[in-house]
C-alpha cells in the first residue's frame, strides 16, 4: 500500500489485502456475518452457474464459446478422474468437478485487481480439503471394511521394513489435509503478497519501472498458478480417492 | 529493549525460513528438469505422465510454501 507510507521510510503491509471486513457495517464478525468472503464465495459460484447452465441450455451440434468452455472443463476433469482414480472413480465425478470449479474461479476472481481471493484464505481451503479427507477415508472404510488398513500395510517391502513404513504411511496419511490445504493457500497467498510487495517498490521512482515489470510478470506467474493449483488439488483429491478404492499395493 | 531483541529474532528467523524456497525450488527444477529428459528420450510417453510430472511437482513445493507460512507466521504472528 504505497498510500500510507510515512515518513520514516516504506511502510508496507503486505498481507492487509487479505484482512475479511463485514460487508454491513463494521461490528465483529460472528460466524453468519456476511463478509467480503462470502461476497466473493457467492461470485464465484454464480459465475461457474452462468458459465455451466447458460452455456449449455441451447445444446448446439457445434458450440459456441462458452458452451465450449463448459465442455472442455467437464472432459478435462471427466478425463482426469478417469485416468487416475479408475472406472470406479467415474462415481465421484460430480463432487470432484464442483471442487476443481470452485477453485479455479475463486483463484481466477481473486486475480482480479480489488477483488478478494477467497482460496487464499486457510479456513476456505481446509474445509474443502477436510471434507475430501474425511469423505475418502469414510469410502475406503465402507469399500473394504477393515481391509482397508492394509493401505498402510506395504506389502511388498520386507516384512522387518513393514512396521516402520506402516508408521511413515500413517503419519503421511494423517498429514494429507494439511499439506492439501495449505499448499493451495500458500500459494495463492504468496502470490498475491509478492505483487503487493513489488507495488510498494513502486513507491520509489528510481526502481518503479522496474517495480511495473516485476508487477506485470508475477501476475503473469499468478495465471498460472491460479490454474495449476486448482488442477492439482484436484488431481490429489484423485489420487486419494484412488488409494481408497485399491488399498492394496 | 527486550522486545526489539525478540523482532530482530523474528525477523531473522524470517529470513532464514526463506531458505527452505530454495530448496523447493532445487526440487521442483530436478523433476521437471529429469521429465523432461525422459519425455525427449520416449516422446510417444510424455502425454501419459504428465498427471505424474504436476504430482511431483505438488508435493515438493508444498515444503516451500511450508517455509514461506513460517516465514510470514514469524513476520506478522510472532
Amino acid at each position: 500500500m504505497a498510500a500510507e507510507e510515512q515518513s520514516e521510510g516504506l511502510q508496507f503491509h503486505p498481507m492487509e489485502q487479505f484482512t475479511l471486513e463485514p460487508l454491513f457495517g463494521d461490528g465483529p464478525i460472528h460466524w453468519y456475518t456476511p463478509t467480503n468472503a462470502t461476497l466473493w464465495m457467492g461470485i464465484a459460484i454464480l459465475v461457474i452457474v452462468l458459465l455451466l447452465v447458460i452455456g449449455t441450455r441451447r445444446r448446439a451440434i457445434v458450440p459456441n464459446r462458452t458452451q465450449s468452455i463448459g465442455e472442455l472443463a467437464y472432459g478435462f476433469i471427466y478425463t482426469m478422474v478417469e485416468d487416475v482414480a479408475g472406472k470406479e472413480g467415474v462415481k465421484y465425478f460430480p463432487y470432484i468437478m464442483t471442487l476443481f470449479m470452485f477453485i479455479v474461479t475463486a483463484n481466477f476472481l481473486g486475480l482480479i485487481p480489488l477483488s478478494f481471493s477467497t482460496t487464499s484464505h486457510i479456513a476456505v481451503t481446509v474445509v474443502m480439503a477436510l471434507l475430501v479427507f474425511v469423505t475418502v477415508t469414510l469410502i475406503g472404510f465402507f469399500k473394504h471394511g477393515i481391509g482397508f488398513l492394509k493401505l498402510f500395510w506395504v506389502s511388498s517391502a520386507p516384512l522387518a521394513l513393514r512396521p516402520v513404513l506402516a508408521v511413515i504411511e500413517l503419519i503421511s496419511y494423517f498429514v494429507r489435509p494439511v499439506s492439501h490445504s495449505i499448499r493451495l493457500a500458500g500459494n495463492v497467498m504468496a502470490g498475491h503478497a509478492v505483487i503487493e510487495v513489488f507495488a510498494t517498490f513502486g513507491a520509489i521512482l528510481a526502481i518503479a519501472p522496474l517495480s511495473l515489470i516485476g508487477i506485470v510478470a508475477m501476475f503473469g506467474m499468478d495465471v498460472l498458478v491460479a490454474f495449476v493449483q486448482a488442477y492439482v488439488f484436484t488431481i490429489l483429491t484423485c489420487v486419494y480417492l484412488k488409494d481408497a478404492l485399491h488399498p492394496a499395493h | 529493549m527486550e522486545g526489539d531483541i525478540v523482532q530482530m529474532g523474528a525477523y531473522i528467523g524470517a529470513g532464514l525460513a526463506c531458505m527452505g524456497m530454495g530448496g523447493a525450488a532445487v526440487g521442483v527444477g530436478s523433476i521437471v528438469g529429469n521429465y523432461l529428459s525422459g519425455a525427449l528420450r520416449n516422446p510417444s510417453a510424455a502425454s501419459g505422465q504428465t498427471a505424474m510430472l504436476f504430482i511431483g511437482i505438488a508435493f515438493s513445493e508444498a515444503f516451500g510454501i511450508f517455509s514461506f507460512l513460517v516465514a510470514l507466521l514469524l513476520m506478522f504472528a510472532v
